[in-house]
């Protein structure tokens, strides 16, 4: 019995994996052939991009002041307090803007598309779209991954200022150092590598958290307790793959960008 | 004795809209539908019954390629859809309309917008969309509520929202699943008088599927009258020729004939259903 109960799981797993692939495929050749639908492009850039600021402040503020905390501290016993507007400003840039932002927004929105689009399938809705001759993957999905791919990137801009900003409000205010020196420190050592590094994850995750999310939507079943299901799975999954590929993105960007 | 309006002979010569040849269709366990055939003529209206659970939403939605059949063919206004990709299935399924059982109608839209959502696609001007749904919801009797959102409308009321958005694009077939289902006895009859005036105005062959024998009955026994605006019986012992039956037991097509061959039928689940 619990042999079968593992070919079962494992045989689910790989046909679910073939599935997202086949779903993810098709979604991002969507993104280059018409018809792309605008009006429903913006509704969704609103939706997340203009949704999701708040959270984003709030959680970029928070991160860089506990970076600026933790390093200060940790900097002090090796006199080198004067180098946390670097520290804080490369980790923020580098890793945490772009994970932090992508975890985050895929709490908000890989969620709410689950829960929407499984809502649309559970009453037909979807059948019914496909019935009048419109195709959902176009209607509905491609739009949703276009504006968060589009809004992930202006919102981890964000993040970063504002985790810089909130490491320096922790510096002047807390730690009562400098704050020129802070921020002076934070520019200089700023790279055109770390920049590019930092940008080009948001572009990855964000095509990660959303296509994700829709996939899950779109193959509900069971009702209720399915859209349920589906809005979890949404969003553990989307978490967990984002950070396994900022793994795997940080060591190709190291590849390209070496340390100097 | 029961006798039939008729149907033109050359209606029934003519090919087929809808041909089912041995479709059979299985989701992980036993078979849902089994070698199921039967061909639905120009201007034919038919009717699937059977008890709820044996498969009768699954054909319907096998018509129009919504799904795929395991086994056999199915062809739609003469072109086989079993193997067709899905974008060459979007065109083809514009000519057809059809009302979901709850209705589908999409909630972040307001009711124009549901029942335009064709002729939005396809970009036309806003004052002939607004006249088409203006006249597809006069049709169902529900101008007033155009500007609504669907989670304002009652069951009934939604329903003929969805009825309406079938209509405006004038398909060439439309597919009716559980129209009926769940409503109280006069929004029922509303829904049917709808649909025998949909099938004796524009003589748009049809697929009925309904657990609810007097729904069908109502539908073989009366016509539209045009100058009174309303159903009327038909003379007593007179049936709609064009309205014929098809009966689902268990995923197998038992029964394929007219009203007259329904009541006479042998068969005990027909009998066991009819009494």
């Amino acid at each position: 019995m619990p042999i079968q109960l593992i070919e079962k799981s494992a045989k689910n797993l790989v046909l679910t994996v073939q599935e997202y692939s086949l779903f993810a495929y098709r979604a991002f050749m969507n993104l280059f052939r018409p018809p792309i639908y605008w009006p429903e492009f913006l509704v969704q850039a609103d939706i997340i991009g203009v949704g999701s600021l708040s959270i984003v402040v709030l959680s970029g503020l928070s991160t860089g002041g506990v970076l600026a905390l933790q390093s200060a501290a940790t900097l002090s016993a090796f006199g080198v307090t004067t180098i946390t507007g670097q520290f804080v400003s490369l980790t923020m840039i580098r890793e945490l803007g772009p994970v932090l932002t992508g975890v985050m927004v895929s709490g908000r929105n890989a969620s709410s598309m689950a829960s929407e689009l499984g809502s649309m399938v559970v009453t037909e809705q979807i059948d019914a779209m496909r019935a009048l001759g419109v195709d959902p993957m176009r209607k509905l999905v491609t739009p949703r991954i276009a504006a968060t791919i589009c809004m992930l990137f202006f919102l981890t801009i964000v993040a970063d200022a504002c985790g810089i900003a909130g490491g320096g409000l922790v510096t002047v205010l807390m730690n009562h150092q400098n704050g020129t020196q802070y921020f002076d420190k934070a520019w200089e050592h700023l790279t055109y590598s770390d920049i590019v590094q930092g940008l080009v994850k948001p572009l990855f995750f964000g095509y990660i958290l959303s296509s994700i999310g829709c996939f899950y939507g779109m193959r509900t079943t069971g009702g209720t307790e399915g859209v349920g299901r589906s809005t979890i799975q949404a969003v553990v999954w989307a978490s967990v793959i984002i950070i396994f590929v900022d793994f795997l993105l940080t060591q190709v960007l190291l590849t390209f960008f070496p340390p100097l | 004795m029961i006798e039939t309006r008729a149907l033109a002979q050359s209606d029934h010569d003519a090919t087929p809209v809808v041909a089912f040849r041995n479709v059979s269709i299985a989701f992980d366990g036993p078979q849902v539908l089994d070698d199921v055939s039967f061909s639905i003529a120009p201007g034919e209206t038919r009717i699937l019954l059977g008890p709820a659970g044996v498969g009768k939403s699954v054909l319907l939605k096998l018509v129009n390629g919504l799904l795929r059949p395991d086994q056999g063919s199915i062809l739609l206004f003469g072109e086989e859809i079993t193997q067709m990709p899905e974008e060459q299935l979007f065109p083809l399924r514009t000519r057809v309309g059809m009302v979901f059982q709850e209705g589908a109608l999409f909630d972040s839209l307001t009711v124009r917008d549901n029942v335009a959502f064709q002729l939005i696609q396809e970009h036309l001007p806003d004052e002939e969309i607004n006249l088409r749904v203006r006249d597809a919801l006069r049709f169902v009797e529900l101008e007033e509520t155009f500007d609504l959102y669907p989670a304002s409308l009652s069951g009934g009321m939604r329903r003929r929202v969805a009825i309406a958005r079938a209509f405006i694009h004038q398909p060439e077939l439309l597919l009716y699943d559980s129209p009926t289902g769940g409503l109280d006895p006069i929004t029922s009859t509303t829904i049917i008088e709808l649909i025998v005036k949909a099938r004796d105005v524009s003589h748009t062959p049809s697929l009925l599927v309904t657990h609810r024998l007097q729904d069908a009955l109502l539908l073989c026994n009366h016509r539209f009258d045009p100058k009174a605006g309303r159903m009327v019986p038909l003379p007593k012992g007179v049936t709609d020729s064009g309205t014929t039956f098809l009966m689902l037991e268990e995923g197998r097509l038992i029964f394929d004939g007219s009203l007259s061959e329904l009541v006479r039928s042998k068969n005990p689940f027909v009998r066991e259903f009819l009494e």
